[in-house]
Order: structure tokens, then sequence, then C-alpha cells
């Protein structure tokens, strides 16, 4: 699996390794049962701060990508797809909301946005 | 277990004071310390080894408060790197290390020989005949030899190239795969502890002006790029500090209080550092 920490990004390291990993795992290229590499270890070989991959394994934790085995390691959580459907619908919320966002101080209204979305589907 | 717990933490000199500093380096991470010229970072390294005493405060390293006198065994667990390295100067590297091994209980000449082959470092050479950079090195592999769960180093990496450098910080980084392992160390070189620190503690004129997660800083401040005339608009409280030029005008903010609309750009912890010391004069 490739990590790839990009600092210009200016997206915080934590998110970057995140959506890494959580894209292998609903990607299909990690599957249900692989071990991952342990916090330290990833942190170490990435030169990035344990704190800051502990906290990335966390939220894949919470949301259900991965399990902790204490005293073993991480492993990828048998693939739930109803969960990674919740997620990715969670994500177009947020750029619906986005889109929202951007277009309240250009006055545009619900028919212009729904006109601009008809054209890009066309 | 914390590897440094320090509250309350004073000594004063008739010319120098350094109040009330509190931090704490869990297990397992590195902490940089950093701060201009005489800003207390080697005053409260030496008083974290109890090498000179506090007026006030406490500091316990390794579980253990450092005036107790069991302090005295839990020694040969911290390798100590001073800015100034002095070995006798007719010693050469092979009999300092014949020297260490009769000093430390779990010296491992092993280990040595392979940071003199790592750092090349001549064994026959004697001590006077090193280089600012040779001198430093055999300190670091004198401190890495004698098996030692927590490093304290002081400017362990000024006046090294740049390569040396980074060589030493991987080393530094390898050391703490070991989750019992834990670095404290300071340096103005504020790029190297980006490198390779967890934590970050900024010392200014002896106070501690922050003690925090190293990319958790990176994700709270930003700075914006304004024209002179704009610059009222930014919400003052979420202004560190400010810089300016005849054609506009440079902030650190913090993030969560300015809109994203001023564009917040990533900034580097050598910014933060010194809008943040300018910001307190």
């Amino acid at each position: 699996m490739d990590i790839i920490i990009s600092n210009a990004s200016g997206r915080p390291i934590y998110e970057q390794i995140y959506a890494q990993i959580k894209n292998a795992v609903v990607s299909g290229e990690l599957s249900a049962g692989d071990a991952l590499p342990s916090i330290r270890a990833l942190a170490k070989d990435l030169r990035i701060s344990v704190i800051t991959t502990k906290r990335a394994y966390d939220e894949l934790e919470r949301d259900g990508y991965i399990n902790t085995v204490a005293g073993k390691g991480c492993y990828v959580a048998p693939k739930d797809l109803s969960l990674v459907r919740e997620s990715q619908l969670v994500e177009i919320e947020q750029c619906m909301r986005r889109i929202l966002e951007l277009a309240g101080p250009l006055g545009l209204g619900r028919a212009e946005l729904a006109e601009m979305f008809e054209n890009l589907c066309s | 277990m914390n590897a440094i717990e320090i509250k309350g933490l004073c000594k004063s000199y008739p010319d120098f004071t350094l109040s009330d500093i509190n931090l704490t380096l869990p297990q397992g991470a590195i902490m940089g310390l950093v701060g201009e010229n005489g800003a207390g970072k080697s005053t409260t390294l030496r008083l974290i080894m109890n090498a000179i005493a506090r007026d006030a405060g406490s500091v316990s390293v390794l579980g253990v408060d450092n005036q107790a006198p069991s302090f005295a065994a839990l020694r040969q667990d911290i390798g100590v790197v001073l800015d100034e390295a002095y070995f006798p100067e007719v010693l050469t590297a092979a009999d300092v290390g014949r020297v260490m091994a009769g000093t430390y209980r779990n010296w491992s000449t092993e280990q040595y020989q392979s940071c003199l082959s790592r750092f090349s470092l001549p064994e026959k050479k004697a001590f006077k005949d090193f280089s600012r950079g040779m001198k430093m090195k055999l300190a670091i592999a004198v401190a890495l030899s004698h098996s030692p769960r927590l490093l304290i180093l002081d400017e362990a990496t000024s006046g090294l190239d740049p390569m040396m450098r980074d060589e030493i910080l991987d080393i530094f980084n390898d050391f703490t795969r070991e989750e019992t392992h834990s670095i404290l160390l300071s340096s103005h070189i504020v790029s190297d502890l980006e490198k390779i620190c967890d934590y970050i503690a900024f010392i200014h004129r002896g106070k501690l002006l922050l003690c925090e997660e190293k990319d958790r800083l990176l994700e709270e401040y930003g700075v914006v790029h304004v024209r002179r005339g704009d610059y009222e608009a930014l919400p003052e409280d979420a202004v560190i500090g400010r810089r300016e030029t005849p054609y506009g005008a440079e902030a650190l903010v913090r993030r969560d209080g300015v809109s994203s609309a001023f564009g917040v750009e990533r900034t580097t912890l050598e910014d933060i550092i010194l809008f943040m010391a300018k910001g307190e004069r």
C-alpha cells in the first residue's frame, strides 16, 4: 500500500493518512483481516508524528474501517457495504453543503443551481 | 507513564529568571525545545538533570523525582549530550569506549562500534584533533551506547552539516521506534525540530509560551496575506502577530477565528515561533 504525505496540500496529515487507508479499504486493495503497519512503525517510516498517526488510526477505527486487537495490532475490518455507502453519502452531502456556501454570496437560487447540475449531468 | 513531568519549575539568577515552567513529555514521544539564545533552554535541561538545583516546582524523570536518592541510579538510563562535548584531549574514540564500558552498567560495545562506523568516526584519532561535528557525533555515540530510555540533547545538531543533521535525526527517529524510548532535544534549528518532533515547547525570555503537539499547531495556525487597508478586517483576537511591508501585511492567525475567504495559507513552525516571539515584545 502506498501512503503519500504532501506538505503542500494544506490538508492535515492525519486526514491524508485516514483518506488513503480508507480508500485502500473501500477499493478492495486491502481486504478484511489484512494487518496494517503498527502506529509506531508507520509513523517512523513516514517520519511523521506518532500522535498524528494514532489520530488517523483512531478515526479509522471509530468509522469502522479497521479493528484494533489489544497487544497484537490493527487489522482491516470486515467490509460492511452499508457502512461504506453511508460514508459516501455523508461525503456527497458535505460537498453539497459546500456548494450552498459558495452559492450564497453569489445570490444563486435553487433553480439556477439545479440547472447547472442538469447541464453537468447531460 | 511520562518520561518527563515538570510542574511550576522556577530558577532565578541575578540577571535571568526562569519562571513557572510546566511541561510533560509522554513516553515514546520526541519533544523539541525551541527558543532564542539565552531563553532558558539549557537551564531547563540542566534543571531536569538536577545538575543545578531548582528554586521551586517539581521535576520527575522516568517516574522518579530528580532530587530523590534513587535518581542517581536512574542516570544510567538517561543519555545526555550537552552543547559542548568534552572528553579528555588525549583520548581516542576507542579509549572513550573503554572508559565508558567501566562507567555504564548497560554499555554495549557492539552498539558503540556500529555508531562509530555509522558516523565515520576514526578510532585512533585523539579527541583534541576532532572537529566540532566529530565531537558532537562522539558524544551522541556515547549517549546511544549505554541503552538509555531517555535522551536529553542540548543543541545536538548545531554545527553539523545538513547531511549529517539529517542522519542524526534519522537515528533519533529510529531510537523512538521502541515505545518506551523518549527524547527531549533543544535546538534553534527549527526545521530540524519540525522534521522529527511530536511536541514543541517554546521558551522565550524564561517563560514557556507554548507546549503543544506539532501537527496540531500547524493545523491551528495559518498565515494570511492582506492589503494594509484590509488588515483591520481581521478579527483582532485571532491575530497572533503581524508583519508589514510597504506593499501589504502578513499576519499569523488562528484558523478557527478567521473566515476562509481570507485565503489562510499553511504556515511553518518557524513562522509561528517568530510571530509569537515578536508579539511578546
